[in-house]
């Protein structure tokens, strides 16, 4: 794999220009649809591979970060926006077109692993067949089930049938292949280790895993057909708040607040960018501090000191918080053009409060580094386990702290700024470890970085003059964007690169609201950097790339 | 005791007058006490109970907790396990990872299709007396994703509910509510009725033949099991 991902790094970063876009793709671009964010290159269902191979080799665009598929009245079409790990801002959308009768295109898995799981959804969920894909099976719904729901004439009322077989208990019948004496084991869906309702089907040799297959889609819960129900104005907002559920709630919401603010070109004021900047700052501390509980959890075992301690932080966090929104888990605070109240008063016991927390935390980290990184044992047991090699994790769109641990500086904050992040003084963390060790501690260092960013937005909140304090734009009561406009925006949450796609179709509500996960990249990478390990570390990589199931099967 | 004068043992010895069985078969007020029980106890102490009513009380007093999340409500339900709120001060914080060691399961989340079959197994698997707490709108009627095309509209679909803990998701305190009135419940002797008749696991032979299952007959073995979802009929 690394040989083939290798390539010229002098062209990496360099800017291309669209004219010299144009000119890579040359007469294999049948037509242009621009996206706001990105040009688009409409081209033949048989040209896929060749197109994204130029693109990614010659002018490199190294990150397949989404891949939307979707039915119009006369046409199907999948859309692979892509972008550069070095430098986000540059995108190009290749839009490929599939008739209605025949809706079969061909694979990009050859290019980027990602593509794999992503074009399994897009058959999944809307009914496309990629042509030379190497496991052409539904991912988020059941084998058996009729119909693909998201295409138009799906029947939702038309009855289903779920089999239980493929969750075959191991021990019942014979698992052991008689040639080469392996055992197939099921890991989950409702085991604790899996942190929700994730099934591994695992093959062991003796205790090495010899092949994992993440069976997911038991909390697929129709998100992006919710979205797609709701007015953009407020019925929305709320649901992102469950994709990441892990206290992440206010980095979701801003995904859709970013998407949908562009696509209707809305400003939104200083005042609540700063505020925003705090609360989602926040949602990472909580969020983090449940990603070390829970894989302290994994590793040391039952409900031990380490979890209770991260539990007793995330209690502080989640006060503040619920001070702040009203609510401890699923906030709804942002509005589009703003947030939905100041600060709460009294605003000096607010920004005390969140104060003394900040002025703890240095101490419970060191006291955290006491525990778990300083812990010898612990680093035996993490360190050199779970690697995920820098190239793969490209090539599997790998983001956030996952990859920011296998030493790729990318981070939306700063590579692709929104809200105030600019303005202030921070650093992004990335390790050269690789490893699942790595993969904690570059947690543990953001969760450092995050206080910066809070202290410095109290700082200006608190000097804010009285009468300027604007916490929301204004915004038409009813919004209807353009029609036919299409937008793929993405921010950096807890996870990593959280980004939405919507198309509009003149309406008050999405023609197409499409999520890309982080943590739907980061766990496809798990068979990759668990294969060949010993049983218990394919745990730990599990805890260690901290999936979120919601946002996984949405 | 309503006599003025001290009673005698206080002059005699210091010693605790429950000490024999002797001491405990008092005269004049005491004799109210004196039973066959007690003459066969001597002096150990013993309480009247009904049985069915101690193993009411027992149950609901140390109740082992299925440990399994499944959605956004198993984050608050490990906070409601977790400091600050531990459900255990209330006998009920002991979570167990098998459901054959469990007699109360939480279901914290929204339950989709493909869920459905293997929740209905947990619960099958855990030994009665069993009890079941509905943690938030998602286990009531499928909640904010009611109209998903993958979504069943609430445990009760698939398996019968004692509690129903609404919220989105409940607090930590309103999780600590629902697990007490269970327990208030459980010694109380209360079951709950069974209102909706729900989807159960059938051999695949075993379902009426129409054009789905004809379809489906060539994937699925006659007695593999399958939950059949008849999404026309969900409320």
């Amino acid at each position: 794999m690394s040989t083939e991902l290798e390539r010229n790094q002098q062209e990496i970063g360099v800017e291309v220009t669209e004219d010299e876009l144009e000119a890579l793709i040359g007469d294999r671009a049948l037509r242009r649809d621009d996206h706001l964010n990105a040009p688009g290159f409409v081209i033949r269902p048989d040209d896929v591979q060749d197109v994204l191979f130029d693109l990614r080799d010659e002018a490199g665009f190294d990150h397949l970060s989404c891949l939307t598929a979707q039915q119009y009245e006369d046409r199907y079409e999948s859309i692979y926006h892509m972008k550069k790990y070095a430098d986000p801002t540059q995108e190009v959308s290749i839009v490929v077109p599939t008739s209605v009768d025949n809706p079969v295109s061909q694979s990009a898995e050859p290019v980027f692993r990602t593509a794999d799981w992503h074009e399994r959804e897009a058959f999944d969920l809307v009914g496309i067949d990629y042509e030379g894909h190497p496991d052409p099976r539904r991912i988020l719904l059941p084998e058996t089930w009729q119909g693909h729901p998201l295409s138009k004439d799906y029947d939702q009322e038309q009855p289903q049938v779920v089999t239980l077989a493929e969750h075959a208990n191991p021990i019942q019948p014979d698992h052991h292949d008689e040639e080469s004496d392996t055992m197939f084991l099921n890991i989950g869906p409702h085991h604790p280790a899996t942190h929700g309702v994730l099934h591994v089907k695992t093959v062991l040799d003796g205790e090495t895993v010899v092949d994992i297959d993440p069976d997911i889609g038991y909390l697929h819960r129709c998100e992006e057909q919710m979205c797609q129900q709701g007015t953009y104005r407020h019925q929305i907002m709320p649901y992102p708040d469950r994709w990441d559920y892990v206290s992440a709630g206010l980095l979701n919401e801003w995904a859709y607040a970013r998407t949908a603010e562009d696509l209707a070109d809305i400003e939104v004021p200083e005042y609540a960018q700063i505020i925003r900047t705090m609360g989602a700052e926040l949602c990472r501390i909580a969020s983090h501090f449940l990603a070390l509980g829970t894989f302290c959890l994994d590793v040391y075992g039952d409900f031990n000191a380490v979890f209770q301690y991260s539990f007793r932080d995330r209690e502080v966090v989640q006060d503040i918080l619920e001070d702040l929104t009203g609510q401890r888990l699923m906030f709804n605070y942002f509005r589009l053009g703003g947030v939905a109240w100041d600060l709460p008063e009294p605003r000096d016991e607010f920004i005390e409060k969140t104060r003394d927390f900040l002025d703890e935390l240095p101490a419970k980290i060191s006291e955290y580094n006491d525990l778990v990184t300083g812990n010898e044992i612990f680093q035996v047991r993490c360190n050199n386990t779970g690697v995920l090699d820098p190239d793969l994790a490209k090539s599997y769109g790998c983001t956030g702290p996952v990859a920011r641990a296998s030493g790729i500086d990318y981070d939306l904050r700063r590579d692709d700024p929104y809200g105030y992040y600019e303005n202030l003084e921070w650093d992004v963390i990335t390790r050269q470890g690789c490893d699942n060790y790595a993969r904690v501690l570059c947690r543990m260092e953001e969760v450092e970085e995050s206080a910066k960013i809070i202290e410095q937005c109290l700082d200006l909140l608190e000097d804010w003059p009285e009468d300027d304090r604007e916490i929301q734009a204004n915004v038409p009561r009813t919004l209807k964007p353009d029609p036919d406009t299409e937008i793929y925006r993405a921010v950096e949450g807890a996870k990593g690169e959280l980004g939405i796609y919507i198309r509009s179709d003149g309406t008050d509500k999405p023609a197409r609201f499409k999520i890309r996960s982080p943590c739907f990249h980061n766990l496809s990478s798990l068979g990759e950097i668990s294969e060949g390990d010993f049983i218990p570390d394919l745990i730990a990589s599990l805890g260690s790339l901290d999936i979120v199931l919601g946002e996984v099967d949405r | 005791m309503s006599s003025d004068k001290p009673r005698q043992e206080i002059y005699d010895s210091t010693a605790p007058s429950t000490d024999t069985r002797e001491a405990r078969m008092g005269a004049g007020p005491d004799d109210r006490f004196n039973s066959k029980l007690r003459e066969a106890f001597g002096a150990s102490p013993f309480i009247l109970t009904k049985f069915d009513q101690f193993m009411n009380w027992v149950r609901g007093n140390s109740m082992f907790m299925l440990q399994f999340g499944i959605a956004c409500c198993s984050i608050e339900m490990i906070h409601t396990y977790a400091i600050k709120h531990d459900l255990d001060r209330f006998g009920a914080g002991v979570p167990r990872a098998s459901p054959r060691q469990a007699d109360v399961m939480i279901v914290p989340g929204t339950i989709v299709s493909k869920f459905g079959p293997r929740m209905k197994r947990v619960y099958d698997q855990m030994p009665e007396p069993k009890f079941v707490v509905g943690m938030g709108s998602c286990t009531i009627s499928g909640g904010p994703f009611q109209e998903g095309y993958n979504v069943v509209k609430g445990a009760e679909e698939i398996i019968p509910v004692d509690i129903h803990v609404p919220g989105c998701p409940p607090r930590p305190e309103a999780l600590i509510y629902g697990v007490a009135k269970l327990q208030e419940r459980i010694r109380n002797g209360e079951t709950s009725p069974v209102v909706v008749k729900p989807y159960e696991l059938e051999q695949f032979g075993d379902l009426p033949k129409d054009e789905l299952i004809q379809k489906l007959a060539d994937d699925i073995d006659e007695e593999d099991l399958v939950m059949r979802y008849n999404w026309a009929d969900s409320p």
